[in-house]
C-alpha cells in the first residue's frame, strides 16, 4: 500500500475537523524548557481536570513544542484567542479553565503584543508551539509531507536542486556554504550509492536551535532528508544527534517509526520508485563531531577525528561514498521552499544572506529563548526588542555569537544587520546561533577563558597548533585572569591566536582563537587592567594575591 | 577479499585520475608530478626539503604535525604538503617567512607540550625531534612548558614506552595497524591528554596482540619507544625495513 494524495489530505482534513470540533484549545509547551519547570505536570492536571467536569468535547489539551519564550516557562497558549499564560503552575488549571470563555486571568497573563511574539517571522519554527510534535497527522494538517509529494510528483531531482538554489538558502550549521552548491555537487558524483546526513551534534554551549527543531517539529526534518535524498539521488539517511538530547531522540524515533508506518519513509513513496530510509546515530559527548569529516568517522564507528580536507564529504564521505551533511536548520527549511517556491524564500533576508535565522537567546537578556527573525535584522532590535533588554538596570557589554568558534560583538557595533558577512566583518561568525547576551559585570578575559577552557577540553588532539595551542592560550588567559599576566603575554596570546587560525587541521582549531582575537581587539583595556593593575574591572575574576602564586 | 574503503589510503582519491600528470612550481622551480603525487613527494623527488614529524615513508598519511604546512599563491591558509595534492600552474613556496615562522612556532609548541629532555634520553643524537630543532635553528622555546607528569611503562620484555618524549605522531599506531597488522597501539582521551596506548590501555607486557615485532619501536620519531639496554644516546633507529616491505608487497 503506497500513500496518494488522497490519502494526505484525508489525513489532513480528520484532524482539523478533530481539533476545530472543540471551541477552545489549550497548548501546553513540552520542550525540554518547559518541562523542566515541571510543565508535564501543568498538562496532566489539565487532563484530568477537563475529564473530571466533562468538557472533552469542548476543549482540547495538546502538547506542543517550544512557544519560544523559555524565560516564562512553563508556557500555554489558549486558542483561538492567542493568550499566552507564562509561569503556570498545577494549581492554576482550575482557574485558568473557569476563565474560558471569559476574560483571560490577568494574574498569569504574558502579552501576545510584546515585541518577542510580534518582530518575529517564522518559517523553520513555523510549527512550533502549534503542533504535537509526537503526532504525524498533526504536522500534515500543517501541509506536511505536501513538499515532499511536490518534489517526487511534479519536479526532476534537477528541478529541486534549482529551487534550493534559487532560494539562495545557506547552510545555518555556521560555515553558510550555498546549500544549492552542495546538492549540486553531490549530484554529479558518479556512484549508485549516496548518503544523506543530517548534523544534529550540537554542541555551542547557550544554543538550543537544533534540539528545539528536533523536539517540536522533527517530522520537517525528516520531510526535508526526503527531499535533498530525492534530489541528490540518496535513499539512505543518517541523523547524527547527541546523546545529550534524550527528548528529541526518543521525538525522532516516534517520527520516524510514524513516518514508515504511514510510507512517507520507505520504498515507493507516493507511488514513485523512490525510496528513502534514516537511522538514528547517537554522538557520545564529542563537540568535535559536529565537524563533518569527524562526524564521519564516528557514525563509521572509527575514533571521531576530523581529517584533511579535500576530498570533501560530497565526493568522499561515509565509507567512502558521495555523502550530504546539512545542518537541522537547514533541512527544516527544505518542504517550505519546495511548497512555495526558492523565489518566495530569496524575497526574505538581505542581499547575500536570504530567509530567517533561529537564534538561542541566552545570558543576561529579560527574554532568553528561542526567536526566528529575518537575515538582516539589526543585532539592537534582536537584543532590546525582542529580547527585552537586559535585566536589572544594568549596561549592556557585548553579544558574543557562534559560540567557541565565534567573537564577541561591542555596543558600537550593535547597529549592524545580521547576517553572514556583517558578522565575519566584526570578527564574529554567525555559527549555528547561539547568542549570549552579556552586561557590564561579565569579565571579558573570563569569557575568552571559558570558551578557550572548553576548545582545549575539545580538541580531538590531533593536529599539534589545536591540541598544544589551546591549552597554551588556556594557561595564559588563566593567568591573566588570576592577576599573575605579564605585559609580554598579550603578545603571545595574538601570535598563538594567529597561529592557530592558519595551520590548524579542522574549522574547531581555526576558529578556537575567534572569542580572544575578538575581546583582545574590542577589550584590550579589560586585559591590560588585569595585568598592569592587577584588577578586573567587572569584578568577576579572583586576583590572587602574589604569595599564593608560584 | 577486499579491504573495507579507508579514508587515509592515498590511492583512494576520487576526485584525482593518477593517469594525469600536470606540471606546477615549488619555490618558483618547474616541477611536473603525477596527479595523485602530494607536493611533499614531488619536492623530495626534487631535492627541495620540506620538514616533517608524522609523515613516513611506507605509511599512510596523518596530516597532524603541521610541520610540512607550505604557502599556496592565491589562497590564505597554508596547506599541508603531505596531504595537498598540487593543480596545474599551482605556486607553492615552501620557505616564506611565513611558513618558516609558522613552522618554528608549532615545532615550539610540541617542545613545550611534554618533557623532552635531550641530555638524558636514549634517543639523543639520533631523534627526529633534535634534527628538526637543530634544522630549524631552535634555540629555545618561547612559550611556557607545561611539564605534565606522565608515567613509563616497562612492562614489556624488550622495549618500554616513555610517553614523557611522545610527540602523538601516531606512527606506531600506524605502522602496528598497517604494516604488522595487530592493531596493538591505539590513542585514548581527546586533545592535550591524548595518549597511545596499548590494547585497551593495558600495561604493553601483558598485550595479548602484541606480537613483539619492535615496527614501532624503529618508527618512532622520538625516544617514546626505545629498546631496553639502551643507555643515553644509544638508541639508534633502523627503518630499513619500511621500504624492503613496501617493495615485496607492491612486486606482489
Amino acid at each position: 500500500m503506497t500513500l496518494t494524495i488522497e490519502d494526505l489530505q484525508n489525513i489532513a482534513k480528520i484532524e482539523r475537523d478533530r481539533q476545530e470540533g472543540t471551541t477552545y484549545q489549550i497548548n501546553v509547551c513540552v520542550a525540554a524548557g518547559c518541562l523542566s519547570c515541571q510543565s508535564g505536570l501543568v498538562k496532566e492536571a489539565f487532563d484530568t481536570e477537563i475529564s473530571r467536569r466533562g468538557l472533552e468535547n469542548w476543549c482540547l489539551v495538546k502538547g506542543v513544542g517550544c512557544l519560544g519564550l523559555c524565560a516564562a516557562g512553563p508556557l500555554i497558549q489558549v486558542q483561538p484567542q492567542g493568550t499566552y499564560y507564562q509561569g503556570v503552575t498545577v494549581n492554576d488549571v482550575s482557574e485558568i479553565l473557569d476563565s474560558l470563555g471569559g476574560s483571560p486571568v490577568a494574574r498569569l497573563e504574558c502579552s501576545q503584543h510584546q515585541a518577542f511574539f510580534q518582530c518575529q517571522q517564522k518559517i523553520v519554527l513555523e510549527n512550533c508551539g502549534k503542533i504535537d510534535p509526537e503526532r504525524i497527522e498533526d504536522y500534515i494538517a500543517e501541509d506536511g509531507y505536501l513538499g515532499l509529494f511536490t518534489a517526487l510528483r511534479q519536479m526532476t531531482p534537477g528541478e529541486v536542486i534549482e529551487q534550493v538554489t534559487k532560494s539562495g538558502l545557506r547552510g545555518r550549521g555556521g560555515a553558510g556554504f550555498p546549500t544549492g552548491l552542495k546538492w549540486t555537487a553531490v549530484s554529479k558524483a558518479v556512484n549508485n550509492t549516496k548518503f544523506i546526513v543530517c548534523n544534529a551534534d550540537e554542541g555551542d554551549p547557550g544554543a538550543f536551535m537544533d534540539r528545539s527543531v528536533l523536539e517540536s517539529d522533527p517530522h520537517r526534518v525528516i520531510e526535508g532528508m526526503a527531499i535533498a535524498g530525492y534530489a541528490v539521488g540518496a535513499s539512505h539517511g543518517f541523523i547524527y544527534v547527541r546523546a545529550e538530547y534524550p527528548l528529541a531522540v526518543k521525538r525522532v524515533h516516534t517520527a520516524i517509526a510514524q513516518a514508515e508506518r504511514l510510507g512517507v519513509l520507505g520504498n515507493n513513496i507516493f507511488n514513485t520508485r523512490f525510496e528513502f530510509n534514516i537511522e538514528v546515530r547517537l554522538g557520545a559527548g564529542a563537540f568535535v563531531c559536529g565537524e563533518e569529516t569527524a562526524l564521519i568517522a564516528s557514525i563509521e564507528g572509527r575514533h571521531g577525528r576530523p581529517r584533511p580536507r579535500p576530498p570533501f564529504p560530497a565526493e568522499f564521505g561515509l565509507w567512502g561514498f558521495p555523502t550530504l551533511i546539512n545542518n537541522v536548520e537547514t533541512f527544516a527549511n527544505i518542504a517550505p521552499i519546495i511548497r512555495r517556491g526558492g523565489e518566495w524564500f530569496a524575497g526574505i533576508g538581505t542581499e547575500k544572506s536570504k530567509g530567517t535565522k533561529v537564534f538561542a537567546l541566552a545570558g543576561r537578556v529579560n527574554n532568553t529563548g528561542l526567536i526566528e527573525v529575518p537575515m538582516g535584522t539589526r543585532l539592537r532590535d534582536i537584543v532590546f526588542e525582542i529580547g527585552g533588554g537586559i535585566p536589572g538596570d544594568k549596561r549592556f557589554k557585548a553579544v558574543q555569537t557562534g559560540g567557541p568558534s565565534g567573537g564577541c560583538i561591542p555596543e558600537e557595533h550593535l547597529d549592524m544587520p545580521v547576517d553572514y558577512e556583517s558578522l565575519a566583518a566584526v570578527g564574529s561568525i554567525m555559527g549555528s546561533g547561539g547568542m549570549i547576551i552579556m552586561d557590564e559585570t561579565s569579565c571579558m578575559v573570563d569569557v575568552a577563558q571559558f570558551f578557550m577552557e572548553f576548545c582545549m577540553s575539545e580538541s580531538c588532539g590531533k593536529c599539534v597548533p589545536c591540541r598544544v595551542g589551546t591549552t597554551q592560550i588556556y594557561h595564559l588567559l588563566h593567568k591573566i585572569s588570576g592577576g599573575q599576566g605579564k605585559p609580554s603575554d598579550i603578545e603571545t596570546l595574538g601570535e598563538l591566536c594567529d597561529l592557530l587560525k592558519n595551520t590548524s587541521l579542522c574549522g574547531l582549531g581555526q576558529t578556537a582563537p575567534n572569542p580572544v582575537i575578538s575581546t583582545l581587539k574590542y577589550f584590550k583595556d579589560e586585559y591590560k587592567a588585569h595585568i598592569r593593575d592587577k584588577n578586573c574591572p567587572a569584578g568577576a575574576c579572583r586576583m590572587q594575591a602574589p604569595e599564593e602564586a608560584l | 577479499m577486499k579491504k573495507p574503503l579507508r579514508v587515509d589510503e592515498r590511492s583512494l582519491r576520487a576526485d584525482v585520475n593518477p593517469v594525469r600528470l600536470l606540471t606546477f612550481k615549488i619555490d618558483d622551480r618547474d616541477v611536473s608530478a603525477r596527479a595523485d603525487e602530494t607536493i611533499l613527494t614531488v619536492a623530495r623527488q626534487n631535492g627541495i626539503k620540506i620538514p616533517t614529524l608524522c609523515h613516513m615513508e611506507g605509511l599512510s598519511e596523518h596530516g597532524a604535525c603541521r610541520l610540512c604546512i607550505v604557502e599556496v599563491k592565491g589562497m590564505s591558509r597554508l596547506m599541508p604538503s603531505c596531504v595537498t595534492l598540487p593543480r596545474q600552474d599551482m605556486e607553492v613556496l615552501t620557505k616564506s617567512d611565513r611558513v618558516l615562522d609558522y613552522r618554528r612556532k608549532i615545532l615550539e609548541l610540541i617542545f613545550s607540550e611534554r618533557n623532552h629532555v635531550c641530555s638524558v634520553c636514549v634517543t639523543n643524537g639520533h631523534c627526529d625531534l633534535q634534527a628538526l630543532a637543530v634544522e630549524m635553528g631552535m634555540t629555545h622555546v618561547r612559550y611556557d612548558y607545561i611539564y605534565p607528569t606522565h608515567p613509563i611503562d616497562a612492562t614489556h620484555p624488550r622495549f618500554s614506552v616513555d610517553h614523557n618524549r611522545c610527540v602523538l605522531c601516531l606512527r606506531c599506531v600506524r605502522v602496528c595497524d598497517e604494516i604488522e597488522g595487530a592493531h596493538t597501539w591505539d590513542v585514548m582521551n581527546r586533545g592535550i591528554s591524548s595518549k597511545v596506548i596499548t590494547d585497551l590501555n593495558q600495561p604493553w607486557g601483558s598485550s595479548e596482540t602484541c606480537t613483539g615485532c619492535g615496527k614501532c619501536v624503529q618508527v618512532c620519531p622520538t625516544g617514546a619507544l626505545s629498546e631496553k639496554g639502551k643507555s643515553v644516546a644509544e638508541m639508534v633507529k633502523r627503518r630499513q625495513f619500511l621500504p624492503y616491505l613496501q617493495m615485496m608487497r607492491h612486486r606482489e
